[in-house]
């Protein structure tokens, strides 16, 4: 089938497969292929009699559902753009995203809705706002548009037509100056890499994929849409559950799941205290990971314990969805002390290597990664200079520049070595630095605040500096409930650190590199005095 | 035994393995955990294991969740429904 948009993936699949089961939920059950197609036509239809067009945006602000699912399939029938984002989020975080693309529609659970309306109220702005009570299985979702038909029924339309180079999605990102950046991808964007995935991984209407990401993560892409193309069964891991390895563990063996697709740090939690030895795991076919680094110590230890699937580590930044993958070798061998590489470009990707002025390096020398191809974003949503930063200047070619630093192996694999910039990753989340820092700034008391990340084999630990406009140290448990009311809890930092002030360079700007030589001295618990 | 106990013990351990040199009267046995990142899921897992040995009881990983384990009295509340208090002398 040739595919152009995104939304037809699930309209071949309804055709092909109506009863079977699309979606799964852990506790609130399922749904079929044909319930699932028809369920986002009746959402199309809504969308489309309250004015939503072609290029529009609609927002999506709910728990991981089937709900979910069937509202990112209703959008993009209409023709519009989804925006997902993370319910458990500040709720200002979430206004200012969906306040910044200006969306038409917001589709959000009930017990979200007050606070959003009460941030929009302050800054003036006034979506069209669908309320869905709770969610589960799509019967909430059907609940409010049955009860938006009994006040003015919404007549059936077609869905909008194909066009590959439409917005099919905005996923927003942190922001190095505070803000979020909405990461703009069309339908031929994801595309590609779906196809790609279709022959790699081979997928078929038996195997069951699981979807641990969220749905504001791009790693999701993956998880719903490969899933879907072949008519297999997308199984939806709860969000609590998906952070509690001993739980989680049990259940990806009960619920027979033959692809697993996360970030490693669950997978190392996995393997930590999943008590993986205890559970048949023989369906497993494939486990994928992307998002951040894979401690190399856990990835054998998950090999030995799960020896029978395929490893791949898929890599790329959201703006250009993966771009290079490897294969684990089925042995990986015992002195080997360093990660695996990110691999290969994929074959949509053309891949460059690049030193600090943008000239190519040779082959096997140090520089960052540009990536060209059809899979790269259209650009950062209303920020044309970020957009034209993000790439190469002086080619014609749009090379996106990643930040991140790899030298190309003998064997023509790429190795990740670092960032260029500030940006971290942390259970697969992106992070950047100066956003926390922003938050931090916004807290009275703080004069200067500056935040760096230490990552080791378990995990990727943030440390806040700061100094009080008083001199005083700050209790930790007041700072780190005010970040947790300012940011998603990901980015509230693990450690803090109170100077009288900040170390600074002879330019009087906060010097990092002293920072991190001044922790690694302390041997850090929290505080230093 | 009753919740100070537990708590006592508890609150010890939270402030030394995460927030050292905070005020313990800072941390008060409502002073929500998970939901602020005080505590974040490996910490979580840290403290679970550290509940199962000091007070000699199993949790299931259906109960280690934010509704029992957000605040020191959540906490005690745990552990205390799974050690039925001593019979009453006399």
């Amino acid at each position: 089938m040739v595919m152009r948009s995104l939304h037809q993936l699930l309209d071949f699949s309804a055709s092909q497969f109506p009863d079977k089961v699309a979606l799964e939920e852990a506790e609130s059950g399922s749904i079929t292929y044909s319930q699932l197609a028809g369920l986002s036509d009746r959402l199309r239809d809504r969308l489309f009699q309250l004015g939503v067009q072609p290029g529009d945006r609609v927002g999506i602000c709910m728990r991981k559902s089937c709900d979910a699912v069937a509202s990112i399939f209703g959008i993009m029938k209409a023709g519009a753009a989804y925006v997902p984002v993370d319910p458990t989020a500040p709720a200002s975080r979430n206004a200012f995203i969906f306040h910044n693309c200006a969306v038409k529609v917001l589709l959000v659970e009930a017990r979200l809705t007050e606070a959003l309306r009460l941030e929009f109220y302050q800054v003036g702005f006034a979506p069209e706002i669908i309320v869905i009570e709770g969610t589960g299985a799509g019967v909430s979702l059907i609940k409010a548009l049955d009860q938006l038909d009994a006040v003015s029924p919404a007549a059936s339309v077609a869905s909008a037509a194909p066009d590959p180079s439409r917005l099919a999605y905005i996923l927003y990102t942190s922001g190095s100056t505070g803000r979020p950046k909405g990461v703009m991808l069309s339908h031929s964007n994801a595309a590609c890499f779906v196809d790609w995935c279709s022959d790699v991984f081979q997928p078929t209407e038996h195997d069951r994929f699981s979807s641990h990401a969220p749905f504001h993560f791009d790693l999701s892409v993956l998880d719903i849409y490969v899933s879907l193309k072949h008519g297999a069964a997308l199984v939806l891991v709860e969000e609590q559950l998906g952070k509690e390895p001993a739980r989680l563990a049990p259940w990806i063996a009960k619920k027979k799941i033959t692809v697993w697709y996360s970030a490693p740090s669950i997978l190392s939690l996995l393997t930590q205290f999943g008590k993986l030895e205890q559970n048949d795991y023989s369906s497993l076919r494939l486990v994928l990971f992307a998002g951040e680094v894979f401690p190399i110590k856990y990835l054998k230890l998950l090999k030995s314990l799960w020896p029978r699937p395929h490893y791949f580590n898929l890599y790329g930044p959201t703006e250009t969805n993966v771009c290079t993958f490897y294969e684990v070798p089925q042995q990986i061998p015992e002195f080997q002390t360093e990660p695996v590489p990110i691999g290969k470009a994929c074959p949509y990707c053309e891949p460059l290597v690049v030193n600090e002025v943008g000239n190519e390096v040779a082959r096997g020398a140090e520089g960052e990664l540009c990536i060209a191809g059809p899979s790269v974003m259209q650009g950062y949503w209303s920020l044309p200079d970020k957009t034209a930063n993000a790439f190469l200047p002086g080619h014609k070619k749009r090379w996106y520049r990643t930040g991140d630093i790899v030298r190309e192996l003998a064997d023509g694999n790429y190795k990740f070595l670092g960032r260029r910039d500030r940006m971290i990753k942390k259970r697969g989340y992106r992070i950047e630095l100066g956003e926390i820092e922003a938050a931090l700034y916004r807290y009275p008391a703080i004069k200067e605040a500056a935040v760096l990340a230490f990552p080791d084999d378990e995990g990727v630990p943030i440390t806040a500096f700061a100094s009080t406009r008083d001199g005083s140290k700050l209790s930790i448990i007041e700072l780190k409930k005010f970040c947790s009311e300012n940011l998603p809890l990901y980015m509230v930092p693990d450690h803090f650190c109170f100077f009288e002030s900040l170390p600074k360079t002879s330019t009087d700007k906060i010097d990092y590199q002293s920072l991190k030589e001044m922790r690694r001295d302390s041997g850090l618990g929290g505080l230093v005095q | 035994m009753n919740a100070q106990d537990i708590i006592t013990p508890t609150k010890t351990f939270i402030l030394n393995e995460y927030l050292p040199g905070e005020d313990p009267a800072g941390l008060t046995d409502t002073t929500p955990l998970m939901t602020t990142g005080i505590l974040d899921s490996i910490a979580v897992l840290k403290l679970v294991t550290f509940l199962e040995k000091q007070f000699g009881i199993t949790i299931e990983p259906h109960e280690a969740v934010v509704e029992n384990l957000n605040t020191l009295s959540d906490m005690a509340g745990l552990v205390m429904s799974k050690k039925p208090s001593s019979p009453t002398a006399g």
